[in-house]
């Protein structure tokens, strides 16, 4: 028989999807629904210092086949709630629940870890690659690999929950800002946010999205996602969270063979439901046993010859 | 769902379209009619997107298959740009979005409020052109004075039970359309034919009011509930509700009165933009 559970930094999964962050999950309800329904943990929506209403107008788009372009501008409760949300949804599962923080400066990066620790998250998540909120903030912290590292020693000297830090495919070499981060002293990568893009509409001429470009996500994003969890598995030793584009059991096998620890699951939920979790456990389980795998953990980084 | 069906489904992308026509309702409350074939169902929902101004939810009031409308309200940057329309201008439209109600039932009554009384008139027509005897719905509608009542002449044309209130007393019962839900109970109990369901959509307090009374006489009913939404595809969560996350743009608008009962923010809270809470004001 298949096993799906597994641990990643210290945090026991009973299987090793995990809810992506900003996928229906404003709320600790929203995460309790991802672990009811089979997800072995959940990230929150990442968490300013104030609270923000995100970009007004079209947000989302879904496009061909299994893909979507989002610019929600990270809309979410602010820190202060945000912790309340996490304690009052921790005291309801087992299952680990995940902070993301999110910042436009290193400082507040730091004021957030120390903050969102008091709710005791099994682990903080940080949010250095949002690519939808550049005319406010810049270019994001995951573009440069000083610029990454120089978050996570501040993040780090404010808590002592394991983080991980979030990765974007939107920088030259994405396995030089996983090395600096590492060395900076992250316990874990997630890898990766969503990747730059833009969908126009031919009949008027305009962008689709009103932010203009968004992040693309879903099977758009898989190969990108599955080649920077490769590229980053050859170079760091702490775990990686696969993220991008996993639809199926396959695709999360993929992400594991390529060297990830856990995988993360967004679009998902919007193509398949949120029986998303279910559906690709069980099909995780049928190709483990077509393939005579016994654990996720012998699957881990097997492409790597 | 399996991944096949997931790509048979296929890509929605927002349609642009032509207004076809304004009606004025009452004050700041105009519909907007399109010609489209949008095949919606009474309780689904439009996402109405204006450039710069954003993209909002709204219901849907009418679709007789060739053409359907949406009724607005001038409450902010959005709405009242709709205001300013004229026939001819472009507007963004996603949709139909969200599930309907049930159509469920056989002597019902429907108790709308505001512009949710666009989904309660819809649904009437929708079954009486499906076969339904008008003279089994009842269409109780309130508002604060005689000029913010919606839909009176459309529903006497629909030939279905008529029971208007008006809190000032200007036009039909003075008082609550509550009041008048009680009474409609009552009487079609007393006469032998008793109401199987209630349909209602309306300002929340109103819904649970309307709740309560279904609880209260044993009737079933199903609520068209509102909640922020800035996808209204089921990937942001600005819609969840507790304590189960149910996500309303796609787990709703109309729920049944079980999952009602189950939702504890039902009548007490919502959220923003930003997903803080806001508590119901009572009284
Ligand atoms: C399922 C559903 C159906 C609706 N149907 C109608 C309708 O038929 N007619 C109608 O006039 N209005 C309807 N609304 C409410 C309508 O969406 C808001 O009034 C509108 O978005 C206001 O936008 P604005 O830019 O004009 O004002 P804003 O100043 O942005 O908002 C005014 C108020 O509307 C609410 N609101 C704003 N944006 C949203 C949003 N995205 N989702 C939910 N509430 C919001 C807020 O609570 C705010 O207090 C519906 C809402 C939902 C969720
Ligand atoms: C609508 C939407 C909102 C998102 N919001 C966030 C966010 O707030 N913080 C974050 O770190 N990532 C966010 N992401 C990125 C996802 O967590 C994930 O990295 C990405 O979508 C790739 O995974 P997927 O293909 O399974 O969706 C968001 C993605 C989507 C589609
Ligand atoms: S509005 Fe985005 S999930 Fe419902």
């Amino acid at each position: 028989m298949a096993d799906l559970s597994t641990s990643i930094c210290g945090m026991k999964l009973r299987s090793p999807l995990i809810l992506a962050s900003g996928i229906t999950d404003t709320t600790g309800a929203s995460l309790l629904r991802a672990i009811r329904n089979g997800a072995g943990a959940a990230i929150i929506k990442s968490v300013s210092v104030e609270p923000r209403e995100g970009h007004k107008g079209h947000v989302v788009q879904e496009f061909d086949d299994l893909s979507m372009i989002n610019a929600m501008g990270l809309p979410n409760q602010g820190i202060k709630h945000a912790i309340d949300e996490l304690i009052e949804a921790q005291k309801r599962t087992d299952a680990p629940l995940i902070a993301n923080i999110y910042a436009g400066t290193v400082e507040d990066f730091g004021l957030l870890a120390r903050e969102i620790s008091k709710a005791k998250p099994a682990m903080i998540e940080v949010n250095i690659s949002c690519p939808n909120v550049h005319d406010e903030f810049g270019t994001p912290f995951s573009a440069l690999p000083e610029a990454a590292a120089k978050v996570t020693k501040e993040v780090k000297k404010n808590t002592s929950i394991p983080i991980s830090i979030k990765l974007s495919p939107n920088t030259i070499a994405i396995s030089q800002v996983a090395k600096a981060v590492e060395k900076a002293g992250a316990d874990c990568i997630t890898c990766i946010n969503t990747l730059a893009g833009m969908l126009i509409d031919i009949d008027t001429a305009v962008p689709i999205l009103s932010n203009l470009s968004g992040g693309i996500s879903g099977k758009a994003l898989k190969p990108v996602a599955v080649k920077a969890v490769y590229d980053c598995h050859e170079v760091v030793k702490i775990p990686i969270i696969g993220t991008g584009g996993v639809l199926t059991g396959r695709d999360a096998i993929e992400h594991i063979m390529a060297g990830a620890g856990a995988v993360g699951v967004g679009t998902a939920l919007f193509y398949r439901g949120q029986e998303a979790f279910s559906l690709i456990n069980a099909e995780m389980k049928e190709e483990m046993k077509r393939l005579g795998y016994k654990s996720i953990k012998e699957m881990i980084g097997l492409a790597h010859h | 769902m399996t991944l096949q069906k997931a790509m048979e489904m296929g890509v929605a992308t927002p349609v642009k379209l032509p207004i076809a026509k304004i009606v004025d309702e009452a004050k700041d409350i105009k519909t907007f009619f399109f010609t489209h074939l949008l095949k919606s169902e009474p309780g689904q929902f439009i996402m109405v997107i204006l450039p710069k101004l954003g993209m909002r939810p709204m219901s849907i009031s009418s679709d007789n298959g060739a053409e359907f409308g949406t009724t607005i309200c001038g409450v902010g940057p959005l709405s009242n740009a709709m205001m300013e329309k004229k026939p001819g201008d472009i507007i963004g439209i996603r949709g139909p979005l969200g599930k309907p109600f049930s159509g469920r039932g056989n002597h019902v009554v429907l108790v709308g409020g505001g512009y949710g009384s666009g989904p309660m008139a819809f649904w009437a027509e929708r079954a009486i052109a499906r076969g339904m005897d008008s003279k089994k719905i009842h269409y109780i509608v309130g508002a604060r004075t005689k000029e913010l009542l919606l839909f009176e002449e459309r529903m006497r044309r629909a030939k279905v039970n008529l029971h208007i209130a008006t809190n000032d007393g200007s036009h039909g019962y003075k008082g609550f359309n509550i009041d008048l839900l009680r009474q409609v109970i009552e009487e079609a109990k007393h006469s032998g034919n008793p109401l199987d369901m209630i349909y209602t959509c309306g300002p929340e307090l109103m819904e649970k009011a309307v709740f309560d009374v279904a609880v209260e006489t044993g009737t079933d009913c199903e609520i068209s509930m509102e909640r922020y939404m800035k996808c209204g595809i089921g990937i942001c969560g600005s819609c969840a509700v507790d304590p189960d996350g149910l996500l309303i743009c796609v787990d709703g608008p109309c729920v049944n009165k079980e999952t009602a009962a189950k939702i504890t923010e039902f009548g007490a809270y919502h959220r923003d933009a930003s997903g803080q809470k806001v508590y119901y004001k009572k009284g």
